[in-house]
Formats: structure tokens, sequence, C-alpha cells
């Protein structure tokens, strides 16, 4: 059941052990201060990186976009001629929960001698790899999970996140909310994934719902192996609410806005986390409302609208956002790499903090925040279409304006640091 | 106005469990008359599913849950010919692993035909929402797939009961000898049942594939609820799987209304409660070996 793929452009398998390479590193770096730049280029071994992803469970389908994005990155990287010369070579594997994603990130990093690690999707997987990468002092780039939390109390100094956390997410559809009067004085009854991920994001929500005058009438609870909904579903009518909040994640998303549609219960639904594969997959006529997004395809930049078509070329269909974060993920990696001419942790730690700036297809430009290690970076809501007005799911969604709004300072969505609980 | 609501989920759970029963029945009916325990039953629903939605394009709802089925059903003959066949008499461990060999080969299979991303399945709009009756709220659909359960059911009872078809195949499930000395070979009734099992499990496929996420995986969640049903009700008997799956349906609606969180755990506690007071299921025959 395992996956395992390599890029098929990486370069010879290296033949050195870890530890002639990190002291090859360690003196090409000696020699590239010395002002022997050429040096780095004639490091030989490609660098490789320890890519973990959901591919099976509830998250399984959003792994596989994963996989495609970064994969795809690491082929571009190498085309035209690697990270500080040297090739990617990508090792993208299932983490299939918490534990084995750790052992996998542990092998990875003893075994398989991998730079570092980059990945996951599942916050409360990502959590023990951040453990297994604090351990051993690599570099963790948490690619998807949402959890405050890793930007929070379990912080890391290893570990950065990429995707926008739960109260940016909270903070976009809010917005967006707001404009339409559908939070104040209004009764949300909340329906939330049982783990880290899902508590975290109904705090979030809590809050909002507290600093907005809106009372939350009831809070349900869903384990995420749970695929048939209709009993929450009778709970719901039975709270009779304004609106229906969800606060659920992967295939639970889906499967619940297919039931709620076969009920047809006249309440309107909102969410505060929602991956356009899942949109995707609800089908034509069962999604509807307001939802975060850290990307969609829609995006109007150059930048986005080529990467879109590129992916296009390659995959032969339209890239989710987990396949852009991952995509992105890796390229910033690179750059880090790059930059320093090193794989090294501490000198891509160093880099990563200095407040470098990164294209990311966005109309600004992303940057990690040094007190919790956070990409900021624009963040969008977007809306469901009117049934009728599309015939296609990949054209139901309407991106509304970025977050914050151009005059904003890009932080203004992302929690505070001062008096945060991230200690780093 | 509180027990209207109770009452509402136990209703509700008796249409899941219904669902439960076709996947379940077909499950038990393979054991009972193959002595296979048939791990890849869930890649057949899952299959089910997938057929209906590449069907539903050209066909349209009705037609596409009407014939896809019998499209995973026709797969089964093969199923039985080339694979299942081979196991008959051997150690039951050897059909379990191929079985679930099986169910692997054909979620990777799934995934190189339809990619792996989850495929959109809806529901016409005529047969959307809800009726209320009394106070009490039901989904239009549900009821529409309790009818189908109850006829696909009720002709199963009749074909197992009422025909010669259903003799021979209740003598081959109490002594395969003796039909065989009676001069009837049992292989093409072997078939058929496979061809029934595996039909029923496509039939649940193809509906509830407009109401959940349609993805590879799929089979493998339906998988450990359909064994539970089978377990608790007791191998090789219909009415105890009946009883099971209506049971599972009605204690997770139940649970969910008191302790939502315990609703996963409930049918497994249910399993354990029954297996602990009767080692050969609700209405089992008796195996020698777990009851002295």
């Amino acid at each position: 059941m395992t996956n395992y793929q390599t890029s098929r452009l990486a370069g010879p398998k290296s033949v050195l052990t870890r530890r002639t390479a990190l002291m090859l590193a360690g003196g090409t770096f000696a020699a590239s201060t010395l002002g022997a730049p050429a040096l780095v280029r004639a490091q030989s071994g490609p660098i490789r990186i320890g890519h973990l992803t959901p591919m099976t469970g509830f998250l399984g389908t959003l792994g596989g976009w994963a996989v495609e994005g970064a994969q795809l990155a690491a082929k571009e990287i190498n085309a035209a001629g690697g990270a500080a010369g040297r090739q990617i070579e990508l090792m993208s594997e299932d983490s299939i929960n918490p534990e084995n994603g750790a052992t996998k990130a542990q092998r990875m990093l003893e075994r398989d001698g991998v730079d570092f690690l980059l990945g996951e999707i599942s916050s409360a997987t990502a959590l023990a790899i951040s453990e297994v990468a604090a351990r051993n002092e690599k570099l963790f780039v948490a690619v998807g999970p949402r959890s405050d939390v890793l930007r929070g109390e379990r912080c890391s100094r290893y570990m950065f996140c990429t995707d926008i956390p739960n109260t940016a997410m909270v903070n976009a559809v809010g917005t967006a909310l707001k404009q339409d009067g559908m939070v104040e004085g209004k009764k949300f009854f909340t329906l939330t994934a049982d783990y880290v991920f899902g508590h975290d994001l109904l705090a979030a929500a809590k809050s909002f719902f507290a600093a907005n005058n809106a009372e939350l009438i009831g809070d349900e609870l869903i384990a995420t192996d749970v695929t048939d909904f209709s009993p929450f579903i009778l709970k719901v009518r039975q709270a009779n609410p304004d609106v229906v909040c969800l606060n659920l994640a992967g295939n639970q998303v889906t499967n619940f806005v297919k039931q709620y549609a076969e009920f047809g219960l006249p309440y309107p639904m909102v969410g505060f986390n929602l991956n356009t594969a899942d949109a995707w997959a609800a089908g034509v006529g069962n999604l509807s409302g307001t939802w975060p997004t850290v990307w969609l395809d829609s995006v109007e930049t150059p930048e986005s609208q080529a990467f879109v078509e590129r992916f296009k070329a390659e995959y032969g269909k339209i890239p989710e956002n987990h396949a852009w974060i991952s995509y992105i993920a890796v390229q910033i990696a690179a750059k880090a790499i790059s930059e320093t001419g090193s794989a090294a942790t501490p000198e891509l730690i160093d880099y990563l903090e200095s407040g470098a700036k990164f294209d990311i297809m966005k109309a600004r430009q992303a940057y990690f925040r040094p007190e919790d290690h956070q990409l900021i970076q624009e963040a969008y809501a977007f809306t469901v279409k009117e049934p009728g007005s599309y015939d296609d799911v990949q054209t139901m969604l309407q991106l509304d304006g970025a977050v914050p709004a151009p005059d904003a300072p890009l932080d203004s969505i992302y929690p505070s640091v001062e008096g945060g609980s991230c200690k780093l | 106005m509180q027990i209207v609501f109770l009452l509402e989920q136990v209703v509700n759970g008796l249409v899941l469990g219904g669902y439960y029963l076709l996947i379940a029945l077909g499950l038990s009916l393979i054991f009972s008359v193959g002595g296979i325990v048939n791990l890849a039953h869930g890649a057949f629903y899952a299959l089910g599913a997938y057929v209906f939605v590449q069907l539903s394009a050209p066909l349209g709802f009705t037609a596409a849950v009407a014939v896809s089925p019998i499209a995973v059903a026709l797969l089964g003959i093969l199923f039985e010919r080339f694979i299942l066949r081979r196991f008959y008499n051997e150690d039951p461990i050897l059909s379990l692993l191929v079985t679930f060999g099986l169910a692997l080969v054909a979620e990777q299979a799934i995934r190189m035909i339809w990619g792996a991303a989850p495929l959109p399945a809806t529901l016409p709009q005529e047969i959307r929402g809800s009726v209320i009756v009394g106070n009490m709220l039901f989904s239009k659909y549900r009821l529409l797939m309790l009818l189908v359960i109850a006829v696909a059911l009720a002709g199963i009872w009749l074909l197992l009961n009422r025909t010669s078809f259903g003799r021979v195949v209740r003598a081959g499930i109490q002594d395969p000898d003796m039909v065989a000395a009676l001069g009837i070979r049992l292989q093409p009734y072997m078939t058929a049942v496979v061809m029934l099992g595996v039909g029923l499990a496509a039939l649940g496929g193809a509906m509830f594939a407009p109401i959940t996420t349609v993805h590879p995986a799929m089979g493998s969640e339906i998988l450990t609820i359909a064994f539970v049903v089978v377990i608790i009700g007791g191998l090789g008997s219909f009415w105890g799987v009946v009883l099971a799956a209506v049971l599972v349906g009605v204690t997770r609606g139940v649970t969910i209304y008191f302790a939502p969180a315990a609703s996963e755990a409930s049918m497994y506690v249910l399993m354990f409660l029954v297996l602990l007071l009767r080692p050969r299921g609700l209405l089992g025959e008796s195996i020698a070996k777990f009851e002295s």
C-alpha cells in the first residue's frame, strides 16, 4: 500500500554516505566563502527531499494533488539545472496517520539520508513529523496543514508552514460574510472534524463569532471516518439555525454537502475550510455558500495562469489548491538552496527567517514571519455560483478579491505574534 | 417533540441499515456457499459506484442505477470462474489473502482508469429534498432507496426459498457431497450466487454514489461495516444479516442522538457485546470450535 515515487528527472543515485556528503557540504561551504563558487557547482549528488503526504484515508484525494504539484516543481527545477547546481530527488510517500508519518520521517532521515523533510496535509501527522524533525535537527517544510497550533504553542524552530492557518481561513470568509450581513446576530450551528485541525478551526470560529455578536447554538464533533451524515443533518433541523457552518476536512466536506443537498434543508451553508478537489467532487448543484482558499486556478496573475497551463500540459487537468501549495513549497525550498548554496538545515533556516521574498504567483509577494515561521501571503474567499449558471464543476466557483484588502498590511488576517504562544 | 426527533433518528437508522444490508448480504451469501471470506467485496461496491457515474451521463439516472449492478455482476462471473473457483476446497486463509490482494489491485485499477480524484455525481432535481410525515423529516431519495432494497430483499428471499434454484443452493450449503451424489453440478449455482452477491454490492454502490464521495478507496470504507454486520448477524444466516443490519443502523442513529462522539464506536461495542454473549452471532449456526 506504500506509494514510493522518485522524480523521473532526478540524477543518478548518490554513492556517497551521509557522513561524507556532510563533510563535502561543509567543505564546499568553507570553499565558497573563500571565494571559489565554482566548487558549489562541482558538488555531485542530488539533493534528497523526503516528501510525506496522505495518499489514502479521508485526506487521500488531496494528497494525490500534492504529489503531482511537488513532482512537477522538482521536474521543472531539474530541467532548469537544479538547485545550486544539484538535481532534486523528491521521494514521495504515503503518510497514513501520525504514527506512520513519524516512522517514515525517521526512516527517511536515518536510512535514506534525505537533506530535509517536506509535505503533509493532516495537522495531526504534521505535528508528529515536526517532532521527528526537531529531534534530528532537520528542516521540515509543513506544506498543507492549517492548524493554528502549528504556528502557536506547538511551533518549532525546524518547521516552516506554507499554507494559511485556520485563523486566516476564518478571517477570509468572515470578511465576506460580514459584508453580506450573515454574521451579526445570527444563530450558527457548526459541524467539526474531530481531530486537532477541526478543534483548532472551531476555536478560531468561536472567537470570530464572539467578536461579531453571533451565537453558536450547537456544535457536533464528527469522527474523520464518518461517511453518512444523515443523523447529523436531522440534528441541524432540530436546532433550527440561521446558518450551518462547516469545520470539516477532506472527504467529510464532500459527503456532507452532497447529503445536505439530498435532504434540501433551507438553512444557508458556509464553511471555514474547503479544498477545491472536495468542491469539484461534490458535483453540480450540491455545493453552495462562501468558503476560504489559499489559491484557486482562476487567480488572475500571469504567473498563476502560466502555472495552470503547465500543469494541464503535464497532467491533463486543472490544478487543485494542494497541487499549487506543494508546487510553491518545493520552489521555495529550491530557492533557499540556490541562494545559500547549501541544503544544510542551519543555513536554510537562517535564510527562510531572513524575511526573503518569494514570488508565489499572487499579486503580492510572500515571506516567512520569523516569529512563528508562517508564510505570510494573500488569501481569498470564493462563492459558489447560482445553480443553472454553470454546467461544469470546474467553472462553478467565483473567486472574490484577495484578503487582506490591498491597502491593509499582509499579516493583518493572521494570528498576532505579539502575546502569541509560539516561542522559538 | 423530543421523542419525535429520537424516532426520526431511529427510522433514519433503519434506512441506513437497509443500505448496509445490501453489502453484507452478498458477503454472507458468498461465504455460505463457497466458504470464501471475500475481502474484495468492497471493491465491487466501489465499481458499482464508478460504473454508475460513467453510465449516468449517457443513460440517465434510473437506467444507470439499473444497469451498473448488472454490468458489475457480469464481472463477477470472471471473478468466480478464474479466481474463487480454485479456492473452494482450500484453506480459507488462501482465499482471504487472494481476495485481499484483489481488493488492492482493484483499488489501484480504479485509480488508473478514473484517476485518484473523486468523481462528481449528483441526484436528479426531481428526487431531491425531503418529505415531512407527522413531524418527522425524511429524505425522498432515501425512502426510494428503502423501496428498492425491500424489493431486492424480497426477491432474494423468494429465490432462495421458493425456487428449485434456491433449494439446490441451500442444500449445497448444508451438504455439498450429498448434492453431488444426487448428480447435481453445484458449479453453475456457485457462479450464480457470486454474481448475485457482487451485483448486490454494486447496487449499493450505484445507489449511494449520488450522495457520497466517489473515490478509489470507498470500497474499504464500507467493507468494515459489512463485516461487522455479518459477524453480528451470524455467518450463514439470511435473517441474521437482516436483523444485524437494522440493529447497527438504529444503534448508530440513537447514539448520534445521545452521544455523537461515540457514534462510530457504537457498532463495535454492539459487535463486542453480541460476540461475548453469543459467539456464533445473533442467528448464526453453531460453530463447534467456538462453543463447547
